[in-house]
Order: C-alpha cells, then sequence, then structure tokens
C-alpha cells in the first residue's frame, strides 16, 4: 500500500487528523464562560486569549487570525464563538472569518443571552452537543501525504539539539516534501548567519530575495540601535559547547528543514501557497510559533526539545522529540521520541528518523502524543509584534 | 554501547564529540582509524580529513567555515583555527 495516513475529509477538499469542536472567546472577558461550555463536551477544546478590546493594527489583526486560523484548520469539524458584545473582535465578524473554511460555525454574544452567563454556559452546550453529534458521524478515509502539512518546531534547545534531534527531523521533512506534501520552517531569527545558503535552496530569485530581505532588514534596524547580532553569536556559552560560528549555529536549527528546495516565505498564520518546504516569518518563541503554525493549517508539529517542556496546542497534535539523555529520563513522560539513544546507545540519525516516521504516521491515524494524553491543550500564544 | 561521535552529512569534513575524547584516543571512522590529537570535549569537532588553509570546514552537509591554517586529521577544530564565512559574505550587505 502506498504511504499514508486515515483522516477526516472536510467540506473544503483539506483533511483532519482530529475531529475537534472549538469554543472560541472573542474577548478576554468571556473566557471563563467559553472554558464551562468547553470542558463538559468530551471532543471540545476552549480557544481562550487575553485579548480582543482595544486592540489596534498588527496587534489586532495577528489575535483576529490566530483565533480565525486556529478554528479553521483541518483538525476541527465545526466552531462556536462566543463574545460578550461590547469589544472591538467582534464575534460575528471571527465567525465569518471561520465560515470561509466552509466549517460549521455559529456565535453569540453573553450580552444578548436573557439570564446571564448561567442561560449562555446552557445556550453554547446545546450548540456543541449538536456539533458534536454531526461531527461523530464523519468516518476516518485514506489519504496520501499531499493532505498534509507539518510545522517543525524548536524550543528549549541545548547543545543535543543541533547535532541529533533537529537533523533527523529533516529527514522526515525530506520524506513528507518528497510524498506531496507541505512543511512550515519558522523562527526567522534563528535563520541568520545561513541566509546565503538558504536563498540557494530557494526554487527562484523572487524566493531568494523574501528570505534575504527580511533578515538583511532585521540587521540593520537592529545595528541601528547599537547591536551587531553577528558579532553576538554565538555566544560564549555556545563556543564552550562547541559551536565555532554563527553559521554552524543556525545551521543546527534549520537542520529541521532538511533539504529540500524552499518554495516561498510566508508571514505569520498565513497558509502557504502550495506543496513543499515553506519558511515563515516570526519571531521564535516558542508558543508563539506553534500557535502561528496551527493557524497557518499545520495538522501536526514536531518539535525538538533538548532541556524538555510540555506544552500543547488547542487544534494540533505536537510531537516532541529529545536528543538529551538526562532530560528523556527526567522529562519521559512529556517526551514522544527519545533521540539521546543516538549518543547513549549507538544508534544513527537514520534509525531514530524511522522510529519518528512511524510516530509521526500513528498520530497522524489518532494516536494521542504526550501532551494530548496529559490534557495539555489550551496553550496559545499571540505575537504582537515587538518591534521585529 | 555509546557513540564516540557523529558524522551529520556524508560530504562533512569533520565530526561532533559525543563523549569527551581523550588525546591520543584512536577513533575507527568507517573505512579507518584516527587519532585524536587534543583532548576534544563533548559538542566540539575534530578533522575527520586533512584540510588545508581557506578550505571550507563542512558539517551538515553546508559550509560552518574557513580554517585559518592546516588542520591534519584528527585535530580539534574550533575558533582558534577557523573563522566564518558568512561574515565574509555578508560584508558588502
Amino acid at each position: 500500500m502506498d504511504e499514508g495516513f486515515l483522516g477526516y475529509p472536510r467540506s473544503n477538499g483539506t483533511v483532519g487528523i482530529r475531529n475537534k469542536i472549538v469554543v472560541v472567546s472573542s474577548v478576554v472577558c468571556v473566557n471563563t464562560v467559553v472554558r464551562r461550555v468547553a470542558e463538559k463536551i468530551d471532543n471540545a477544546v476552549a480557544i481562550t486569549h487575553p485579548y480582543g478590546c482595544g486592540q489596534r493594527g498588527i496587534s489586532f489583526s495577528n489575535t483576529f487570525n490566530i483565533l480565525g486560523g486556529l478554528a479553521s484548520n483541518p483538525n476541527v469539524y465545526g466552531a462556536l464563538v462566543i463574545g460578550l458584545g461590547c469589544e472591538n473582535l467582534l464575534s460575528s465578524s471571527l465567525a465569518n472569518r471561520i465560515k470561509d473554511s466552509k466549517k460549521p460555525v455559529e456565535s453569540f454574544n453573553v450580552q444578548d443571552v436573557q439570564g446571564g452567563t448561567i442561560n449562555a454556559i446552557e445556550k453554547g452546550l446545546g450548540i456543541c452537543r449538536g456539533l458534536d453529534q454531526e461531527a461523530r458521524e464523519i468516518k476516518r478515509e485514506f489519504f496520501d501525504f499531499s493532505h498534509l502539512t507539518l510545522g517543525l518546531e524548536c524550543g528549549g534547545s541545548d547543545s543535543t539539539s543541533g547535532i541529533t534531534a533537529n537533523p533527523l527531523v529533516g529527514v522526515v521533512s525530506d520524506k513528507v516534501v518528497s510524498l506531496g506534501g507541505t512543511s512550515i520552517l519558522p523562527e526567522f531569527t534563528e535563520w541568520i548567519g545561513t541566509e546565503h545558503l538558504l536563498s540557494r535552496r530557494a526554487i527562484n530569485e523572487e524566493v531568494a530575495l523574501m528570505i534575504k530581505t527580511p533578515i538583511k532588514d532585521f540587521l540593520e534596524r537592529t545595528m541601528e540601535r547599537g547591536i551587531d547580532i553577528r558579532g553576538t553569536q554565538p555566544t560564549p556559552g555556545n563556543i564552550a559547547g562547541g559551536l565555532s560560528t554563527i553559521e554552524e549555529k543556525s545551521l543546527g536549527n534549520i537542520a529541521k528543514a532538511g533539504k529540500a528546495p524552499i518554495q516561498g516565505v510566508i508571514n505569520y498564520t498565513e497558509k502557504p501557497g502550495g506543496k513543499g518546504l515553506w519558511l515563515m516569518i516570526e519571531p521564535g518563541l516558542d508558543v508563539e510559533s506553534v500557535t502561528g503554525l496551527a493557524a497557518a493549517g499545520a495538522q501536526v508539529i514536531i518539535m525538538t526539545t533538548g532541556r524538555g517542556t510540555p506544552f500543547g496546542n488547542p487544534v494540533t497534535p505536537v510531537i516532541k522529540i529529545c536528543g538529551n539523555p538526562k532530560t528523556c529520563d527526567y522529562m519521559a513522560s512529556n517526551i514522544d521520541v527519545d533521540a539521546s539513544r543516538i549518543i547513549t546507545n549507538n544508534k544513527s540519525i537514520g534509525d531514530i528518523s524511522e522510529i519518528l516516521w512511524k510516530m509521526l504516521k500513528d498520530v497522524c491515524n489518532g494516536e494521542q502524543t504526550s501532551a494530548e494524553r496529559l490534557g495539555f491543550e489550551e496553550d496559545i500564544g499571540i505575537w504582537r509584534a515587538r518591534g521585529l | 554501547m555509546k557513540n564516540k561521535y557523529i558524522i551529520i552529512d556524508s560530504k562533512d569534513n569533520c565530526a561532533t564529540a559525543l563523549e569527551d575524547i581523550p588525546q591520543n584516543a584512536k577513533i575507527n571512522l568507517i573505512d579507518r582509524s584516527i587519532e585524536i590529537h587534543h583532548e576534544i570535549p563533548l559538542g566540539h569537532k575534530f578533522a575527520i580529513n586533512h584540510i588545508e588553509k581557506e578550505d571550507y570546514i563542512i558539517k551538515y552537509g553546508e559550509i560552518i567555515g574557513i580554517a585559518t591554517e592546516v588542520i591534519n586529521e584528527g585535530e580539534w577544530i574550533h575558533t582558534h583555527n577557523i573563522t566564518s564565512s558568512y561574515l565574509e559574505v555578508t560584508k558588502d550587505g
């Protein structure tokens, strides 16, 4: 049988590896109402955040696109948006944004429900029970990997990440791409030092410029403030750990993206415009990156972590892979794939990448990640443009 | 059994130590054995080929720097004998 996975077909042609109902708050004021609804429905997850009121510019649009993007992810069957009624991020506008994905969506404001939050929670529960019933009628079907978008993340990195976990994730990313799928590498500040190498992998000159320009602009802006980042990398700690040059350090990071040609560069929360490997411009804070990848439509994320990190995502499973033997012991319940056996057990990058590939397929077919088993699924970070 | 080192890409001319490797240790590569000339701490690199001055240092199958002096097989590779090629490439924008 050809390589593939069993996923949930969606009416817009995408394929989910989960079949969730999301309950989204349009503003911080109704977060508790949203959680009270979501916690009573097995298949539902709350999407809450501290924003939605008095926001302007990129701060507003990133919040709107994160919430809309998460609810539109292929892993979601349908959505309920709950607002308060006086905020500037309107629940009805957010519901319309989600409707573009052709999913069932409903919305209401707490201020419009007679009976206050008691009745608002009951109303929300009624809507979600209906969505849940419909969702349960959808069955998994076989799809090839051209229907999969994989997000690549690293966080809590240490000296093992660049020489074990990251290169083997690169092997798996290349495999997804070679099977017709899509892969996204975020965290553009970690490309610094490799832009001359990355741009050589661009499919054309225009894409090469899209890689080089934001890094050049970023370096110029920081130099105006008297900081030459290139001169500060690698740090004294990195050098003590064995990293000799800035490009060596950055190559360790971007090793996650394998060797595939780069098809294009997308903005935070933006969907890739085609298959293959894409780069996402965003600042590289773990939870903000993972949330941005899920909002861009990634159905699954692989995250390397040397020191260990527990968080998950409301809609997208996050597979954790670790190359540090001590972390794999201390945080065993938070790690899905133990890559430290490259160091301790004479395993090769090839051996562990086969284990990771099998884990990726299992998670696509429904097996839970450690974060899912622990119920770590309300972790959301929204990049609010802090002067990159 | 533990791996003493890792070579990440087949094009690489350096290996990374996965444990502290003592001076004069013999390291078995696939086709031959080499002698380590200095202690190589965990995470640090050593040459698996003879590298001429101004040759590229290759790790991940990519250029991570330029040799500032001749580096012999089995010799420690670090900031004392290589320099960034990126800083050269981007000097003129």
